[in-house]
């Protein structure tokens, strides 16, 4: 009886510090990877090869998503505006939820299961093929020539994936609203440009998505670097960050959107 | 630095990624307009500014000619100041009057300015001084309320009199 009760305090004792550890090791990965941005900016050509692989392949699932979701929310608006009477409000209703909360969210959700998989896939495979260890036997830092542009690859696409986004759907809320419905066209544009701010509204969108870009593209380096090496390893590996970097998104959108909301 | 293929196709997302914030900034938030007019900064005391709140319009017949800076209270007379800054393009009398008042039923308050006719405009630094309160509901039904009853006593005490007489 004593002996496992002590087994299951020490099995309590064992998995915190494997959180913790990992905690830690997770905090170093992410200043290791704030102080290469130097490095990173003295050989370029990798982070651009990174945005492209990150940037340019997903431009085309962000902008069809945007523009479906410009449509939905241009016909959901309507059909809400109208009972009050207010339907020509569709264009600032469109544009707010844009630019303030669906644009830099969803952008950062499908930008978690478009490219932060590839990402862990990537580097959880080339650590199962000991591409790493490799690497670091040749005196090469894996964090410094693998790592870190593919972060600020993804943390420069990122911001850029969203404004197109929300610009799409925008576009896409006009075309439904103005072309399908019927509004007037005018005031779709002049009551959006009389109530969108370009600081509050617009600039605070920019911080979210760059903050979310930080946070899905460090969710992926991480899972993949402390990925198990085997199949099964990077299959759960690509899973955790497809789960970790969705909920961190939800979550940190919540406490950015309420600090913005105070200041 | 060699160029690679992959030089252009960056370049655009770049440039794409630049034009979609450009188009927000520009088109959706109008950031133009709002910072290349030129201004005159005008304030006037209300004695009740209703739901007035900052960046409304001002507006004259009905064209908006300038936006509420800021709405703050002054303590020694008791009243509101409001600081308007109206676009330069456009000036008034300096014994214009202002008004506030309401869009539509529910709509948004703004400050309705009427030309008076006083050779000399507006300038900045100036301070108007024939204003209106907003009308508050709750006051307006209050009156109507007492006239009514009024009203009623009225003719109740005239029913007892002509019977009287």
């Amino acid at each position: 009886m004593m002996s496992r009760m002590s087994n299951f305090i020490a099995d309590i004792g064992y998995a915190v510090r494997g959180k913790l550890a990992e905690i830690g090791y997770g905090a170093a990965l992410f200043t290791k990877l704030f102080a290469y941005g130097g490095a990173c900016l003295k050989r370029f050509g990798l982070v651009r090869d990174q945005v492209h692989f990150l940037g340019n392949y997903s431009l085309s699932i962000i902008a069809i998503s945007g523009l479906f979701v410009g449509f939905v929310l241009a016909l959901q608006g309507y059909y809400t505006l109208q009972r009050y009477g207010s339907a020509d409000a569709l264009g600032l209703l469109v544009a707010l939820s844009l630019v303030r909360e669906l644009g830099p969210v969803v952008t950062a959700l499908l930008f978690a299961g478009r490219a932060g998989t590839s990402l862990t896939a990537e580097i959880g495979l080339m650590k199962a093929g000991e591409q790493l260890s490799a690497m670091e036997m040749m005196a090469v830092d894996p964090v410094k020539r693998i790592l870190a542009p593919r972060f600020w690859g993804g943390v420069i696409a990122m911001p850029m994936l969203a404004a197109v986004f929300s610009a799409v759907g925008i576009i896409g809320g006009w075309a439904v609203g103005v072309l399908m419905i019927g509004i007037d066209g005018g005031s779709f544009w002049s009551q959006m440009q009389g109530g969108v701010d370009w600081w509050h509204d617009v600039g605070n969108g920019v911080v979210k998505s760059f903050v979310f870009g930080l946070t899905v593209t460090f969710v992926a380096l991480l899972q993949g670097y402390l990925a198990e090496p085997t199949p099964e390893g990077v299959s759960r590996a690509t899973t955790r960050t497809v789960v970790m970097g969705s909920l961190a998104v939800l979550g940190l959108d919540f406490i950015l959107t309420a600090l913005m909301f105070s200041i | 630095m060699t160029r690679s293929k992959n030089d252009i196709w960056v370049g655009l997302f770049v440039v794409i990624g630049f034009a979609a914030i450009l188009f927000l900034a520009l088109q959706s938030a109008n950031l133009l307009s709002l910072s290349f007019d030129s201004n005159y900064k005008v304030t006037a005391k209300f004695d009740n500014i209703g739901g007035l709140k900052p960046k409304a319009a001002v507006k004259s017949a009905g064209v908006v000619v300038g936006r509420i800076e800021s709405i703050t209270f002054d303590d020694k007379t008791f009243q509101a100041r409001v600081t308007m800054s109206m676009q330069n393009k456009f000036a008034f009398p300096k014994d214009s009057s202002l008004k506030i008042l309401t869009s539509g039923l529910l709509g948004e308050q703004y400050i309705g300015i009427s030309a008076g006719a006083d050779d000399k405009n507006l300038s900045n630094g100036d301070t108007v001084s024939a204003t209106q309160s907003a009308i508050v509901l709750e006051d307006l039904i209050s009156k109507f309320l007492y006239s009514k009853a009024a009203d009623n006593s009225d003719g109740k005490t005239d029913s007892t009199a002509s019977k009287a007489k």
